[in-house]
């Protein structure tokens, strides 16, 4: 019976997601085009989520602010270090690398610090309680956006061009939707690749399988996990400047709710699955942008949470291995 | 099984699996090598030195840390000793009492504390709570007549002590859900939330199409909606959200742990969203949004009760109360005000949550919960009902939460969707962790200190900060409660890190927590079963 009412609400969507295609067509591939966004943005953070759950089984509660911190440092390097400034042509194209770089490095290096005070010395303790220190966690580092930025929204420079790439049958597609998904597919890779063909990947791996086993094939397991979060951070610190440069304004307490919803898509796709979270990214970006577009029925940006948060719970209350399954030690 | 081969993953690392967890432990087990009198040199001079450094900074510090020094090792203090150190110390306090500059609320406080230590230890399960329950339902009456604390300020007004009180109660109902059962609880606030909504529904002009009322005082003449006792009100929301908590819980309680706390912040960041966007569900104004419900009744017990009562009761609690109480030699005139009716009042419902809590721990469904939180797979093994008896804690927890927020709402006259956001829930765990989950008298002393931080305590301190610190020309110009949220991260870090007990732990959750129990539940091991 439950997997049917499951079935049924799926049915339902399906239904909604057809009748807007057929009746609004052109509404319906520009907010797609916009999920498609949205999606990469959360992808990014959705699998330092998923990277941190699939090596510790640990929430990391602290990501989402760590995503935030990426957007602040974004800004900050960008305009204060480089002068970045609308209007200055291709000169962008080495500065927001550097920035990206540079984002990164401090994001890996934020996040790695978190693992070492608040994670590492609860290593033996019950579960419970690294996830405690991990709100903690969250809590300070929001307040430290929040010290160091002030309450406000900040904004950084709209640099992305807004010209069109193409444009089929009044369907738009912008400079500065196509530049996200540039930079996120390039990151994608080389994580696929750190994870899949490395030595240090291949120690991920084994790590997130059996911590005793790895130790004993001589795995530095703690270096291990925190070179882990090292990578996580780097994912926030990337999703950080594409959020930054992409919305152009960030303010301090908007990490934690878009880190609960990057954590959603991780569970959708399968927490601890690196695939799986980039496709739950995806689907709850094209959620979200259908549910905000104007679209036939649509509840509109108010609601956007709670339908979230809502399919966070019905995913883990009928099917917790997500779509793809989970890849956590034991189910791997 | 693999709980052996995970349960010690760090101690690839060079530790032996009876090493303990955390920091502390390693400090402490070199302190317990040492002498009686080797520790109380080192103690007492580290405290004599800290003292001058505070002394420095603000007198009253100084003192306060020495007095605090003092009593703590009059505790310790081994059998030859005692009668000297105890003489010695009333000799210290009657100097005290004696200087006139001294306040003598403080003086008596301190009287109270060291009184309290020397209670023998088979009396002091009853005679602690009692001085305490007696010292707080006189507050009121000496609220004016208290000292200054340093750094702190002034002590709380009874407006605050209604807010402590609400907050201890939540508290609580938390202990209960995550002390007793040991299950994470991250979106406590829905409970709270719908306490204070059904109250709001039960006792405004929410519903102008509806004319009902039943018991309730203060109602105008030409009054619409529905107006019903706040005494019945209590109890109703008491038992909706203990049914709310039930059906929430009968679909989740069967995940483990942390996705179980991810389920109960879903709900907690869902609930608000629909208070927020309630004013418009399908053309009907349910919560009537952002800007909440307001007014509320005011609780009374109505005309007959407070007559019938000789005006003991209070007929309506806002228009109260001209009764004076006055003790001349201790300067006490105090005029009863509503406040300190609400006040007491919340004190009652204090006093229930705390006997139903407390027969709860040891009853054989509370003896179940701890056998739950220990060891799910062994508990089920001994034929423990998993999921009744998890929903009973999530439903009890969630009873006192509605109580509370019932209350609130009612103290306030107002709800808003704003009061019922995740920091809410994380400060309610705050004051759990704080004062030591499962332990019902820590959890009562660190919500009483958050809530009184949170609602005066912040902006006192900070503005002690601000006047009293400055480095050459710098003074600091820190708007404290606004980083309220980060203090409780950096406290919640502390003390998960140093003291994962709490201030007052439970021995037994104390022994869990350095022992490294793993909890990994059935679902875990469902799916190892497979490797």
């Amino acid at each position: 019976m439950i997997t049917g009412a499951g079935l049924f609400l799926a049915f339902l969507f399906v239904i909604w997601v057809a009748y807007n295609i057929v009746d609004r067509p052109t509404n319906f591939f520009q907010v797609f085009l916009i999920g498609i966004t949205t999606g990469c943005v959360y992808a990014l953070v959705a699998l330092g989520y998923t990277l941190v759950y699939g090596i510790l089984e640990l929430i990391n509660f602290a990501h989402g602010d760590v995503f935030m911190l990426g957007g602040m440092l974004t800004i900050t390097y960008a305009t204060h270090f480089f002068n970045l400034h609308h209007g200055q042509g291709i000169v962008i194209v080495p500065i927001v690398f550097a920035t990206l770089l540079l984002s990164m490095l401090t994001c890996g290096a934020i996040n790695a610090a978190i693992e070492f005070i608040a994670y590492r010395p609860l290593r033996n303790a019950p579960r419970l309680a690294p996830l405690i220190t991990a709100i903690g966690a969250s809590f300070i580092i929001e307040d430290v956006g929040l010290a160091w930025k002030g309450p406000n929204y900040i904004s950084s420079p709209d640099v992305f061009p807004h010209s069109t790439v193409f444009s089929i049958g009044g369907v738009t597609y912008t400079w500065n939707k196509l530049l996200v998904v540039l930079i996120t597919v390039p990151v994608l890779l080389a994580l696929s690749y750190l994870v899949q063909q490395t030595r240090q990947g291949k120690a991920m791996r084994a790590t997130a399988q059996d911590k005793d086993a790895s130790a004993m094939m001589g795995i530095n397991v703690n270096r291990t996990i925190s070179f882990t979060f090292l990578i996580a951070g780097a994912l926030a610190g990337a999703a950080g400047l594409l959020y930054a440069l992409y919305v152009t304004t960030v303010r301090f307490d908007q990490g934690f709710q878009l880190g609960l919803i990057a954590f959603t898509a991780a569970v959708l796709g399968g927490i601890g699955n690196l695939p799986g979270a980039v496709l739950g990214a995806i689907l709850i970006g094209l959620i979200q942008a259908f549910n905000e577009g104007p679209l036939w029925h649509s509840p509109g940006s108010d609601w956007t949470e709670a339908i979230v948060f809502s399919i966070l719970i019905l995913i883990l209350v009928f099917r917790p291995e997500g779509i793809l399954g989970e890849q956590t030690p034991e189910g791997g | 099984m693999s709980e052996q081969l995970t349960s010690h993953a760090g101690g690839t690392q060079g530790e032996s699996p009876s090493e303990q967890v955390g920091y502390r432990n390693k400090v402490r087990a070199r302190w317990r090598t040492l002498a009686f009198e080797q520790r109380l040199v080192i103690s007492l001079g580290g405290a004599l030195v800290a003292a001058i450094l505070l002394w420095l900074v603000d007198h009253a510090l100084g003192y306060a840390a020495l007095v605090i020094t003092t009593i703590y090792w009059l505790r310790h203090v081994p059998a030859r000793y005692k009668l000297p150190a105890e003489a010695a110390f009333v000799v210290l306090l009657a100097i005290l009492a004696l200087t006139w500059t001294t306040p003598w609320s403080l003086v008596l406080l301190i009287a109270v504390f060291a009184a309290i230590t020397w209670i023998p230890g088979n009396r002091k399960a009853w005679a602690v709570p009692v001085a305490f329950l007696v010292l707080a339902i006189l507050y009121p009456f000496y609220a004016d007549q208290m000292f200054t604390m340093p750094i702190f300020g002034v002590w709380p007004d009874v407006g605050t002590g209604v807010y402590m009180l609400v907050f201890v109660m939540m508290a609580v109902g938390l202990n209960i859900v995550v002390g007793y059962a040991g299950l994470l609880d991250l979106g406590y606030v829905a409970f709270y939330a719908f306490g204070a909504y059904t109250a709001a529904w039960l006792m405004s002009l929410q519903f102008p199409h509806a004319h009902y009322s039943l018991g309730a005082v203060g109602l105008l003449p030409g009054w619409v909606g529905v107006h019903i006792s706040i005494w019945i009100v209590l109890v109703l929301a008491g038992c909706i959200t203990a049914l709310s908590g039930i059906v929430i819980g009968l679909p989740t309680l069967r995940l483990r742990g942390d996705y179980l706390a991810i389920v109960t912040l879903g709900f907690g960041e869902i609930l608000p969203k629909v208070a927020q966007n309630g004013d418009s569900l399908f053309g009907f104004n349910l919560t009537n949004g952002p800007n909440g419900i307001t007014p509320l009744d005011a609780p009374g017990f109505g005309h007959h009760l407070s007559s019938w009562t000789g005006g003991f009761l209070p007929a309506n609690y806002l228009q109260c109360c001209t009764q004076t109480v006055n003790v001349g030699f201790l300067h006490i005139h105090h005029q009863i005000q509503s406040y300190d009716v609400y006040f007491w009042t919340a004190i009652v419902l204090l006093i229930f949550t705390v006997f139903v809590s407390l027969r709860l721990q040891y009853s054989r469904l509370g003896r179940a919960w701890i056998a739950i939180r220990e060891d799910e797979t062994a508990a089920a093994a001994m034929g423990i009902p998993l999921m009744r008896t998890k929903t009973w804690a999530y439903a009890s927890g969630a009873f006192f939460g509605g109580i509370a927020g019932a209350y609130y709402a009612v103290f306030k006259s107002a709800t808003f969707p704003g009061d019922f956001y995740f920091n809410i829930s994380v400060f309610i765990l705050c004051m759990v962790i704080l004062g030591g989950m499962g332990n019902i008298w820590g959890v009562i002393v660190g919500a009483a200190f958050l809530a009184y931080l949170n609602q005066e305590g912040l902006a006192n301190t900070g503005a002690w900060l601000n006047t009293n610190i400055h480095v050459g020309g710098w003074r600091p110009n820190i708007n404290v409660p606004l980083y309220a949220s980060g203090i409780y991260g950096v406290i919640i870090l502390i003390v998960m890190l140093f003291r994962p007990e709490g201030l007052i732990p439970s021995r037994r959750r104390a022994a869990e927590l350095h022992e490294g129990v793993h909890d990994e539940p059935l679902y875990d091991h469902e799916v190892a079963g497979s490797t």
